[in-house]
């Protein structure tokens, strides 16, 4: 692992009003650790682009202050630029040139040195599992292979600190998972700091050392996924006997776990003492007792219980009603 | 080389590739000139006969305003591109990679001037094969040549300028439009003195006419008013770089 | 129950002319700033042995009306293909409207359009000093062949849309249409065009007769052979692009 670097992120009072329209950041303070994962959680319109398109100097804040790597946003902008990489929300591609003669473009903006061009471009290409297609229009690839390739791209100048705006938004399951471990891989064994915004709560929850929620462009909660579920709650586990007449017996046994709770007729459910850890003593003592099991849930508060008892919504599908967009910072037509 | 000219060069290139590699993008900007050469050299040559049109050869004449016409709108191509890159997405990862963001218009700009080449090129080679007369030396067609780059320079801020603030396709006959005004504001068809009426005046205070006499002076073999031109030339390059750098800034407000 | 499709039709064409005006005023603001250059820029053109009247503006107004013709091309292959690449057209198609009625309901504004432009036209060409030789009857005469030539090439632009139901194509037309209008007899008269190739180009395109026939009524008044040439090639373009664009459109229909 690389000794740390200074690549934290820090944000003071963030606040980004649009002229005409939304305050779609409102104030927000938050600090990522050099080399940490940070999720950064909310529905649509909550302002997370935003946030992105500032701390990547796309959109310069209307008051407070944010450094990237320790260079100010607002005044240091080609600093950070040079220490940042970033694969936005849309891949920004053009569809007539091919993954290496995007690799060409890359090095050449970022200002590579030429004899190291070819070979890094075709280092991160095939890191990225695209060497059988890198010379075929991008126009023809898939979406995933365009999310890849976009990741590959913000890679080339050896980034300190990445920002992912909805990397996995309408990717398959296969390319969602091969992107998340693309990103453990860079923060753990390349120390990058990794700035992520999802909708998604799994992504979230199965990346990220911390998450902050932001919501209507406040920060709803921040702390790591755990913290922010032990909040809300403990794990609750629900059995239901084969033999519904052994529903007494299952609940005795549970008591040694957990406190009681309300369950449906044929069920039982008591909320864990010590959290998930515990199931593997339940089914212990269940075979133990020889007393079969027709079904063992575990329901854990997942972070959309998290949003829900901060916000009053629910995360999945709030924001869908939302008619205070955010403007897509590509205004077609109208000058700023 | 400093990052700045390889931000600059890398977009240049993906400028150059598009265009060669997309005939669809290109022809259009090579049949246009030559189209107006035949049209206005081929269908008017009896106004060179009219009385007192005292220049050497009608199409030498002509030539000489599709030539600063040709270099002109080549500029306003490479603002479409800029327009056309911002609102498909491209121009935020300029803006992203790009340390110094003045970089993304030299950019474009070289590649405006590069494309010169091969309409030049052309549009000369043809009006050489339709019988044009060339008066001036090596060094004057040099100059000749020059204003019409300069002429590319001036078009391209125009156009960065209006592409930067709109970041879309849709601002394209903002962008065409006043170029192609000005251009037929000067004197096309006959020379300054045989103007008659209000286009007289306008024309006299076009900057474009001292570019268009001078550079008519240079293919006659008989400079005049070089100095002139390209103090207008460079003035206009001057202010429309303000224009296309306030461009950049507004684009960098918007996101 | 035509009649009444055809009022609707042509209600919806001229109510969106109206309400777009960035659509409306380039084709009829950018062939007055055309006419204003080359009056100024080749009024010395008059001195020419031969050329037929000494006010260049009564020469070149004739080309200012083909030249918005032109225009009018775009402007109803636009329409019709905004429709038809936005479901309208399908929607349209789904009520008991005729096809002959769709058609006539896109010319009718484009019809209007043209007579606005006309008298536009004339006005400003009359305020310039123009000369109009065949008076108050041949500006009659001027409205209805302009008319004519308007349903013309609005054919051309409706074919083109029915075609390929692209804005982008109807655009892609429009050098074609300029190489038509230029390689013409709009800037002198063919007689006094030097260049043999180019004179052959002028008097084999059709766009150089209707140009003459609309000049003939400005400069010598009433013409025969220049009136029957250029009556006759606009009959023949509306006839033509019409039942072309019918056939088209039937086509379409049993697509859709």
């Amino acid at each position: 692992m690389q000794e740390k670097l200074d690549n934290g992120i820090k944000v003071e009072g963030l606040v980004r009003q649009f002229k005409n329209g939304p305050r779609a950041v409102d104030g927000i303070d938050l600090e990522v650790a050099p080399g940490e994962i940070y999720g950064f959680l909310g529905p649509n319109g909550a302002g997370k682009s935003t946030t992105v398109h500032m701390l990547t100097t796309l959109l310069p804040p209307t008051d407070g202050k944010a450094t990237v790597a320790g260079f100010d946003v607002a005044s240091e902008g080609s600093k950070v630029r040079e220490v940042i990489g970033a694969a936005l929300q849309e891949a920004a591609l053009d569809p007539h040139l091919t993954a290496r003669e995007h690799m060409r473009l890359q090095t050449a903006l970022q200002g590579l040195p030429h004899d190291q061009r070819r070979k890094r471009g075709d280092e991160l290409i095939e890191r990225v599992g695209l060497t059988e297609a890198a010379d075929r229009r991008v126009g023809g690839y898939s979406g995933g292979m365009k999310r890849r390739l976009d990741l590959a791209l913000a890679l080339v100048h050896g980034p300190s600190v990445l920002f992912l705006d909805e990397p996995t938004t309408g990717l398959d399951p296969q390319s969602r998972s091969s992107l998340w471990d693309e990103v453990s891989r860079l923060s753990r064994e390349d120390g990058v700091t990794v700035f992520l915004t999802t909708q998604y709560l799994e992504e979230a929850d199965q990346l990220a050392d911390r998450v902050g929620i932001i919501d209507d462009g406040k920060i709803a909660a921040e702390g790591t996924p755990a913290e922010l579920k032990s909040e809300i709650g403990r794990a609750s586990v629900e059995v239901s006997p084969r033999d519904g007449a052994r529903c007494a017996e299952a609940k005795a046994i549970l008591a040694g776990f957990g406190e009681p709770m309300a369950g449906n007729r044929g069920t039982v459910e008591v909320r864990l003492n010590e959290g998930i850890d515990e199931l593997v003593g339940i089914v212990r003592a269940f075979d133990a007792a020889s007393l079969e099991l027709a079904s063992l849930v575990l329901n854990e508060p997942t972070l959309d219980d998290v949003f829900l008892a901060k916000t009053g919504r629910h995360l999945e599908g709030a924001g869908e009603d939302d008619t205070s967009e955010e403007p897509l910072p590509a205004a077609a037509g109208a000058p700023a | 080389m400093s990052a700045y000219f390889s931000s600059a060069l890398g977009i240049t290139w993906r400028y150059l590739h598009n265009l060669y590699t997309r005939p669809a993008m290109f022809i259009p900007s090579l049949l246009f000139p030559l189209f107006f050469l035949a049209a206005f050299a081929g269908g008017l040559s009896a106004v060179g006969d009219a009385p007192n049109f005292d220049y050497y050869d009608f199409t030498a004449f002509q030539f000489c305003f599709i030539l600063l016409q040709a270099s002109a709108l080549a500029g306003v191509f490479a603002g479409f591109s800029i327009a056309g890159d911002f609102e498909q997405g491209m121009g935020r990862r300029m803006m992203l990679a790009t340390r110094h963001r003045s970089a993304i218009v030299l950019g474009y700009g070289i590649g405006a001037a590069a494309r010169l080449g091969v309409t030049w090129t052309v549009v000369t080679g043809v009006a050489l094969l339709g019988g044009m007369k060339v008066s001036g030396g090596g060094l004057d067609l040099a100059g000749m040549y020059s204003l019409a780059l300069l002429s590319n320079v001036a078009a391209l801020l125009f156009s960065a300028g209006i592409a930067l603030r709109f970041r879309s396709l849709q601002a394209g006959p903002l962008m065409q439009m006043p170029v192609f005004i000005i251009l037929f504001l000067a004197p096309v068809y006959v020379p300054q003195a045989l103007l008659t009426g209000w286009i007289e005046p306008v024309a006299s205070a076009n900057p474009v006419t001292a570019l268009l006499d001078a550079a008519r002076s240079l293919m006659a073999g008989e400079p005049t008013g070089i100095l002139a031109a390209y103090a207008v030339a460079f003035g206009m390059i001057a202010v429309l770089g303000i224009w296309a750098i306030t461009g950049l800034r507004r684009a960098e407000t918007a996101g | 129950m035509l009649p009444l499709q055809v009022g609707a039709m042509a209600g919806r064409s001229v109510v969106r002319l109206v309400r777009q005006p960035a659509a409306v005023v380039p084709s009829v603001i950018f062939p007055l700033f055309l006419l204003a250059v080359n009056t100024g820029g080749l009024n010395s053109a008059t001195q020419i042995p031969g050329f037929p009247t000494d006010s260049y503006i009564t020469f070149a107004l004739g080309f200012t009306f083909i030249q918005a013709a032109i225009f009018s091309t775009m402007n109803a292959g636009q329409a019709l293909a905004q429709d038809i690449e936005n479901g309208f057209f399908s929607r349209l198609m789904l009520t008991p409207m005729r096809p002959s009625a769709l058609m006539a309901g896109q010319l009718a504004g484009l019809v209007m359009l043209g007579q606005m432009q006309a008298l536009l036209y004339i006005a400003v060409g009359y305020a310039s000093g123009a000369q109009f030789e065949a008076g108050f009857a041949g500006i009659v005469v001027l409205a209805v062949l302009v008319s004519i030539i308007s349903v013309g090439f609005g054919g051309i632009g409706l074919i083109m849309a029915l075609r390929t139901g692209s804005g982008e194509a109807v655009q892609g037309m429009f050098p074609l249409m300029f190489v038509l209008l230029f390689f013409s007899s709009m800037a002198l008269p063919r007689d006094l065009i030097e260049q043999d190739w180019f004179r052959f180009l002028a008097t084999i395109n059709p766009v150089s007769y209707l140009i003459e026939a609309i000049r003939s009524l400005m400069i010598v008044g009433w013409d025969p052979e220049a009136l029957a040439l250029g009556f006759g090639i606009a009959i023949i373009l509306a006839v033509a692009t019409i039942a072309i664009a019918a056939y088209t459109l039937r086509g379409r229909m049993l697509k859709s």
